[in-house]
């Protein structure tokens, strides 16, 4: 059964998340990716604001596809979230409280996560037509110039996610592997 | 000689690329639906059933199966006693993939330069390999590939002694390494023999193999069977979330190689292996 969770997220609510929960996300998250991260990133080394406050916010590792007339969205399922460890921790310590993606973490991006309390949510990639549907508002309010890789304000509500790796560090993609390995 | 017109290969490759972006084969789709009725893990069950569910929204909405339309990989197969009036056979792929992506609303994703990195804005240049063959049809297929699984990819320069297990273990160690990335469960193309492009490509031809087609030549039938088998105890799973269903298939392409050398390259699909062909 499917945890719903409102976003941005309380502290309380990151400790209750455990690997393995299914969620509904409803709210407002943001999309940023490769381009956009690096912006973000070289804004705080020149000491400049960032496009919103982190704190409590969720990212979403995604680019969508242009919005047919009519709709709020094209296709938008996720990005594998590895290309973005890099620009992560220092955004984590700025207060992002949550990640959506898919695929795998390095291990700075999972202390950070530990240290400052931060969920990473992997949503179905290659499910782009489904999660579209979840989505209902969008509007891009920073760095137009990256096209697809802009960074959007979404509103969505019962977007589905599995918790990947929780505040604690524990990890779906190891417990699960494990329960499955046969070799 | 038969003459064909750039624009109707404009008009192809354009339908081909919206065509393969939104409508995922049957082959793909029976395989996915095969592999869910076996899945041990709940939870990879509950994926393979939401990736079958967002391949029937894909077609009945007429809309992307994945937002990354990938780089547009076209495969020309040009009759030699074909003659093409109105423009060159490859302006007519570029348009035909520029307006393709316009049209079809499908993301631009390529970057004019690899290092300073500035999208080009029409997901142009396509990547085509051409060949060609006895007749007088022109053969297109458009592969969009989307790059968390390219990503993943990887080639190596074996021994002949590291022989039929060399081959077998980098091919299982590569689907292992690249885990929950390329959006398991993968499409695994492996190409042995040639040189080292030669490799590459037959990697990435295997892949527009249909689902459930093994190699003509029994041995490398069992080859692929035997992989599968040994990818799906994993433990990888739908998502990399676990479970038994890390790819629904392995398909081998090999050509002659050199007395010294033992090249293979895998190439890793996701779970939307697209590709649409047409023969002008």
């Amino acid at each position: 059964m499917a945890i719903r969770i409102e976003a941005p997220l309380t502290k309380e609510k990151i400790k209750d998340l455990k690997a393995g929960d299914s969620v509904l996300i409803s709210g407002v998250v943001y999309t940023a990716r490769d381009a956009a991260h690096k912006k973000m990133v070289e804004a705080l080394e020149r000491g400049e604001e960032l496009p919103f406050d982190m704190r409590g916010q969720i990212i979403y590792y995604v680019g969508p596809c242009p919005a047919k007339p009519g709709h709020v969205i094209g296709s938008c399922g996720p990005t594998t979230s590895g290309r973005m460890d890099a620009y992560t921790p220092v955004l984590i310590e700025k207060g992002l409280a949550g990640m959506i993606g898919k695929g795998l973490r390095d291990r700075t991006v999972i202390e950070s996560m530990i240290q400052h309390g931060a969920v990473y949510f992997g949503a179905i990639g290659g499910a782009g037509a489904l999660i579209a549907g979840t989505v209902k508002s969008e509007e891009i309010i920073a760095y137009e110039e990256l096209g697809p890789e802009a960074v959007r304000k979404l509103v969505v509500e019962d977007f589905p996610a599995v918790v990947i790796i929780d505040s604690q560090g524990n990890n779906l993609y190891e417990i699960g592997k494990r329960a499955y390995r046969k070799v | 000689m038969r003459e064909i017109d750039y624009k109707d290969i404009v008009n192809a490759v354009e339908n081909l690329c919206i065509s393969a972006n939104y409508y995922l084969n049957s082959d793909v789709v029976d395989g996915l639906k095969r592999f869910r009725d076996r899945e041990e893990s709940p939870i990879g069950k509950d994926v393979l059933d939401k990736l079958l569910i967002n391949a029937e929204l894909a077609r009945e909405k007429d809309m992307p199966i994945c937002q990354d339309t990938g780089m547009a990989v076209v495969f020309v197969e040009l009759g030699q006693d074909v003659h093409i009036k109105g423009g060159s056979l490859h302006e007519a792929i570029q348009q035909g993939v520029r307006q393709g992506y316009k049209k079809g609303y499908l993301r631009n994703s390529i970057v004019k330069d690899p290092l300073r990195r500035v999208n080009t804005g029409d997901n142009t240049p396509a990547v085509i390999h051409y060949e060609v063959v006895p007749g007088d049809k022109l053969k297109i297929i458009v592969a969009p590939k989307g790059f968390g699984s390219e990503n993943m990819s990887a080639l190596k320069m074996l021994k002949p002694s590291d022989g039929e297990k060399g081959v077998f273990d980098f091919v299982v160690r590569t689907v292992d390494e690249a885990g929950a990335n390329p959006c398991p469960p993968m499409v695994v193309g492996v190409g042995i023999g040639g040189t080292m492009e030669k490799a590459a490509y037959l990697a990435k031809k295997a892949l527009l193999r249909p689902v459930g087609l093994s190699n003509p030549d029994p041995y490398y039938a069992d080859m692929e069977k035997k992989l599968l088998k040994e990818i799906n105890k994993l433990g990888i799973g739908p998502q990399g979330l676990g479970g038994t269903t890390t790819a629904i298939a392995v398909n081998i392409e090999v050509f002659p190689t050199h007395i010294a050398g033992l090249p293979v390259a895998v190439n890793i699909s996701c779970h939307a292996m697209r590709h649409k062909e047409t023969i002008i």
